[in-house]
């Protein structure tokens, strides 16, 4: 059975992930999108440690009988590679958009240049 | 020239005075944009119509300016709420003294305008918005996206204290002090219920008028199946955090 101690301290670490991450929401330093997965980990973690009868019950089908709380690392570890790699997929993205960004950028100070100063402009031999 | 055609198609007097103008996202609308535009000249002749293209990969943006509107062209895909805001900026900053937002999908009828226009023209609002759900018959889509509809519109209007039957819907007038707040601050991804909400935390006036919309006549829907789940839950969650987040910074 996992000790009593273990279970409460899992729960208050969870509910704070969750008052962090409501916080960085409500004060717009993090969007709702890249909330959700934080969350889902808060709310997981959480119920997994309040239910004790459960944890022990989801150790036992992977085998875990010595220390059930090994599952609230597991579970943690695997949302954290979630976390990541979705931020890699956003990471992918964001430069794809920031080189579009500062091509088109390129583009029009080319262009402005050449509407400001048409004599500069260059000539076909 | 523009003021006979306007005096001849019975343009609204109030309407005549001020700089108006229709702003009408459009993702991949090639079909459909055309005659969105030609139906907004033909309800309001001296409208400017601004058509924010949100990285369409097809020719939306030459269909619109074959018509005639300006166009705005987003560098890449920002989704509706980047794009709808883009076209609030370009009204704040060129001055516009009231700005509707009409689909570029076709499901806003651009001859509604004027029931929309109506609450903003008599100041009794400073943000009115089409609903489909007061009264009105025609396009009401599909049962599933009506219960989530309903859903929402009972978790805004407890937020609000104000009854809001449509809380996704799009097609809205705003005045100058609307232009500012959208131009300002407008939600991301599916930005309709949350703006509502934002609305009632300003303390802007807002107020439904009863429309009817068509089903769109081409392209898709940007809510699918899958993306319902995710967009309840995501608009769900954006709802409640706005009642608690402080207000946006107004532009001067």
């Amino acid at each position: 059975m996992t000790p009593l101690r273990v279970s409460i301290a899992a729960a208050i670490a969870s509910v704070l992930l969750l008052l962090v991450v409501f916080e960085l929401i409500r004060s717009r330093r993090l969007r709702e999108r890249y909330a959700l997965l934080w969350l889902l980990t808060g709310v997981v973690l959480l119920v997994l440690s309040l239910w004790r009868g459960g944890l022990n019950t989801i150790a036992g089908w992977f085998g875990i009988s010595g220390y059930p709380p090994a599952i609230l690392f597991a579970v943690g570890i695997l949302f954290i590679l979630l976390v990541l790699l979705h931020y890699s997929t956003v990471i992918s993205r964001l430069s794809d958009q920031s080189t579009i960004l500062a091509q088109r950028l390129a583009l029009l100070e080319e262009r402005f240049r050449a509407s400001e100063d048409p004599g500069n402009r260059q000539r076909v031999p | 020239m523009t003021e006979v055609l306007e005096a001849a198609s019975g343009v609204d007097a109030r309407l005549r005075a001020l700089k108006r103008v229709a702003i009408v996202p459009a993702f991949n609308e090639e079909a459909a944009v055309t005659r969105v535009i030609e139906e907004l000249r033909a309800f309001d002749p001296g409208l400017d119509v601004v058509v924010v293209d949100d990285g369409s990969t097809d020719r939306t943006a030459e269909a619109a300016r074959a018509c005639g509107a300006s166009v705005v062209r987003l560098p890449f895909n920002l989704g509706i709420g980047g794009a709808v805001q883009t076209g609030f900026r370009y009204a704040w900053e060129h001055g516009f003294d009231v700005a509707v937002r009409v689909d570029g999908d076709g499901q806003h009828d651009p001859s509604e305008l004027g029931a929309v226009l109506e609450p903003v023209l008599a100041d009794e609002a400073d943000i009115a918005v089409g609903s489909r759900f007061i009264g009105g018959e025609g396009y009401r889509s599909s049962t599933a996206r009506r219960v989530g509809i309903r859903l929402l519109a009972w978790i805004v209007s407890a937020l609000t204290r104000q009854r809001v039957t449509d809380p996704t819907s799009g097609f809205q007038a705003a005045n100058r002090l609307g232009i500012r707040l959208f131009a300002a601050d407008y939600p991301h991804d599916y930005p309709e219920a949350e703006a509502t909400v934002m609305v009632f935390k300003h303390r802007l006036r807002m107020t439904e008028v009863p429309v009817t919309m068509r089903a769109r006549e081409s392209g898709r829907s940007s809510i699918t199946a899958v993306r319902s789940v995710y967009y309840m839950v995501k608009v769900v969650l954006a709802i409640f955090v706005a009642l608690f987040r402080r207000r946006a910074v107004p532009l001067e």
